[in-house]
């Protein structure tokens, strides 16, 4: 048996919004057992939308044109509604982007904690609660019982993801989907998310989509990386590999630009124009992407 | 609520009222109408008029009637009615439980169908019957209480004879009470022939004062669902496997039934106030009903009486939607 676990093949996919504007071009991408994957690029890239592909939770606007995403050698895109929802947050959980947001601001944190492992998992509340305790210190908090009674409004952000992470490995995924999970913390809490969730992965020995605009991070926590511009591959393989023998221009330029390209002021030299109109050029005549190894 | 704002609450719920009383003292008797000319019988003498103004402390200054009243109030008595010749506290406790009741179950109607209503068409969002709901609902915002009441009393009262047209209880079985709660009582004593008759006159004005106040109920609550059912704590309690209904009623709900509460306490003052001509018109013997007789005959002490029962409900259903506020607040404990 191999150790493929997600394999996805020529996705492409339109925005009905955009009057059929494509938002992802021919995307192939795959992913090990345990392997954690950086999938980078600009704002509109596209990171998000095979993040929402891969959770089946796409908005009716976007429309999956052609390929297939095989996560175990069965593919997401065809399968039963009903198959799909038993992989949905059991084999692959989301680690969100906004811990602010995705906790139930009227619920507490037990509640929210424990749902998928009674719904799931047909856990009694109290069984449930002890594996929530166990969770909680997991992800290094301190006093966890005093945080399952909490209130999210109670806890710092920081705090909050904290309890994501716990959430989303309760149910022992195969995938976890983080995307952008440390781009509403702080800087400082920043470094200890990206740690505790490599940490967890190692732990669990579960794999990671890691969307991130952010380099740096890729170089610290991503055994792979797939770097997308406007919906299309443009460098993909093993991070040290892309990293010191980086191919595309683009890829080249975003390194001289350093680790956060996106930012202007943090980085030392923006991507030049020319390099723009080049993939522009590229995206039309449908080049293919530069895989390593 | 810290006892510094409860101390706070009630102090400016006493003030309010004591505003209350004296804007109405002052426009009671600035505007026209003498009640003592409506009580004197035509041939009666310059001295009969002024005995009956004494009587009634009718021949003080303005400040010091007002200071009587006042004083006479706070030690209990609300005086006697000029019209009807019996004491104003007598009267108001003997009709207030009428009203209490009607606006109560006005409410619940209302409550209940608005969240049902809300609900599934959040449910149902996906579906052509949303808009159809909106639609609907749009129309139902439109027409106000006495309207509802008007086409109810053509409807039930001459085309389909099925409810009582007026009042509140079928006189014969009246005598069996020993509150004026009959609703209450029949329903604690399990009467259910009385509870029967009392819900079927109860019916028409209920109905007439509850749908416009359900459909605003819908209207808020469903957009507040809306609201909710699309935020990213949804999305994730989906991924965990929660049903559609659960995510309505477990995730969305309680954050959306916040704003729905707040708005529904102001609304229900209004529902009070609109018990004055509902009860009109279908006879029913409360304080609204009371309220109109008691401005047709100038009845200054009954009209202060009522006014400052109608200020006290409006203030207790104000602090108690605070109240409800905080309590489905979880931000707002301390
Ligand atoms: N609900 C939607 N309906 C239709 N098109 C959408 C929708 N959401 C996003 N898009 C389009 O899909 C394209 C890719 O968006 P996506 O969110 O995947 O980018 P991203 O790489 O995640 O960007 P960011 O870094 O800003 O999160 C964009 O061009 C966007 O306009
Ligand atoms: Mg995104």
């Amino acid at each position: 048996m191999s150790d493929l676990l997600l394999d996805i093949s020529g996705l492409s996919a339109i925005s009905l919004r955009e009057g059929g504007n494509p938002i992802l071009r021919d995307v192939s991408l795959s992913l090990k057992k345990g392997e954690v994957r950086g999938l980078v690029g600009e704002s509109g890239a596209g990171k998000s939308t095979i993040a929402k592909a891969l959770l089946g939770i796409l908005p009716r606007t976007v429309k999956v044109t052609s390929g297939t995403m095989r996560f175990e050698g069965r593919d997401l895109l065809t399968m039963a509604p009903r198959d799909l929802s038993a992989i949905m947050g059991s084999d692959i959980a989301l680690i969100p982007q906004d811990p602010q947001t995705a906790l139930n601001p009227g619920r507490r944190i037990e509640a929210q904690l424990t749902d998928g492992l009674r719904l799931r998992r047909g856990m009694n509340a109290r069984d449930a609660h002890a594996r929530a305790l166990q969770l909680l210190s997991e992800v290094h908090i301190r006093d966890p019982e005093r945080v399952l009674k909490a209130y999210p409004h109670e806890l710092s952000g920081g705090m909050r993801q904290r309890v994501m992470i716990a959430a989303a490995f309760s149910l022992e995924p195969k995938l976890v989907v983080a995307d952008e999970p440390t781009t509403a913390l702080d800087v400082t809490v920043q470094k200890q998310i990206l740690r505790l969730i490599r940490g967890m992965q190692e732990a669990h020995g579960t794999a990671v989509i890691f969307v991130t605009h952010d380099l740096g991070v890729v170089a610290k926590i991503c055994d792979s990386v797939t770097l997308l511009y406007g919906g299309k591959v443009i460098e993909a393989g093993p991070t040290a590999d892309v990293l010191a023998d980086p191919r595309h221009v683009y890829t080249k330029a975003l390194i001289a630009a350093g680790p956060r390209y996106d930012r202007p002021d943090a980085g030392l030299e923006p991507v030049p124009q020319w390099v723009f109109d080049q993939l522009h050029q590229e995206i039309r005549t449908g080049a293919k992407e530069i895989l390593h190894g | 609520m810290t006892a510094y704002s409860f101390f706070h609450r009630v102090l400016m719920a006493a003030i309010t009222l004591f505003g209350v009383a004296v804007i109405v003292f002052v426009l009671l008797r600035v505007v026209p109408g003498d009640p003592i000319a409506m009580m004197i019988s035509p041939g009666a003498s310059e001295a009969d008029i002024a005995a009956l103004r004494a009587q009634y402390g009718l021949d003080q200054s303005l400040p010091v009637q007002f200071w009587i009243w006042l004083t006479s109030v706070l030690s209990g008595d609300f005086g006697t009615s000029i019209s009807l010749r019996r004491d104003v506290l007598e009267l108001l406790a003997e009709r207030l439980p009428a009203t209490l009741e009607l606006a109560a179950a006005a409410l619940v109607f209302a409550v209940v169908l608005g969240i049902v209503i809300a609900v599934t068409a959040t449910l149902l969002s996906r579906t052509k019957l949303s808009p159809l709901v909106d639609t609907l609902n749009g129309l139902f915002l439109a027409v106000p209480d006495f309207v509802w009441a008007l086409a109810l009393v053509l409807i039930f009262g001459v085309l389909l004879p099925v409810f009582p047209l007026s009042g509140r209880i079928n006189p014969d079985s009246q005598e069996g009470f020993a509150t004026q709660f009959y609703l209450l009582e029949s329903l604690l004593t399990l009467r259910f022939r009385d509870l029967a008759d009392i819900s079927l006159h109860m019916i028409m004005p209920v109905l007439a004062l509850g749908l416009p106040l359900a459909s605003i109920i819908t209207k808020v609550l469903k957009e507040a669902l809306a609201e909710a059912m699309v935020q990213d704590y949804i999305l994730l309690a989906r991924l965990k496997g929660m049903s559609r209904l659960r995510l309505v009623l477990q995730e969305a709900l309680r954050n959306a039934i916040g704003p729905t509460i707040a708005l529904t306490g102001v609304q229900f003052t209004f529902l009070i106030g609109g018990t004055v001509i509902v009860e009109r018109i279908f006879a029913y013997p409360g304080i609204g009903n009371m309220a109109i007789d008691a401005v047709i005959n100038r009845d200054l002490p009954l009209i202060q009486g009522l006014v400052l029962v109608f200020g006290a409900l409006f203030i207790l259903v104000n602090l108690a939607t605070d109240a409800l506020v905080v309590a489905f607040n979880p931000r707002m404990e301390a």
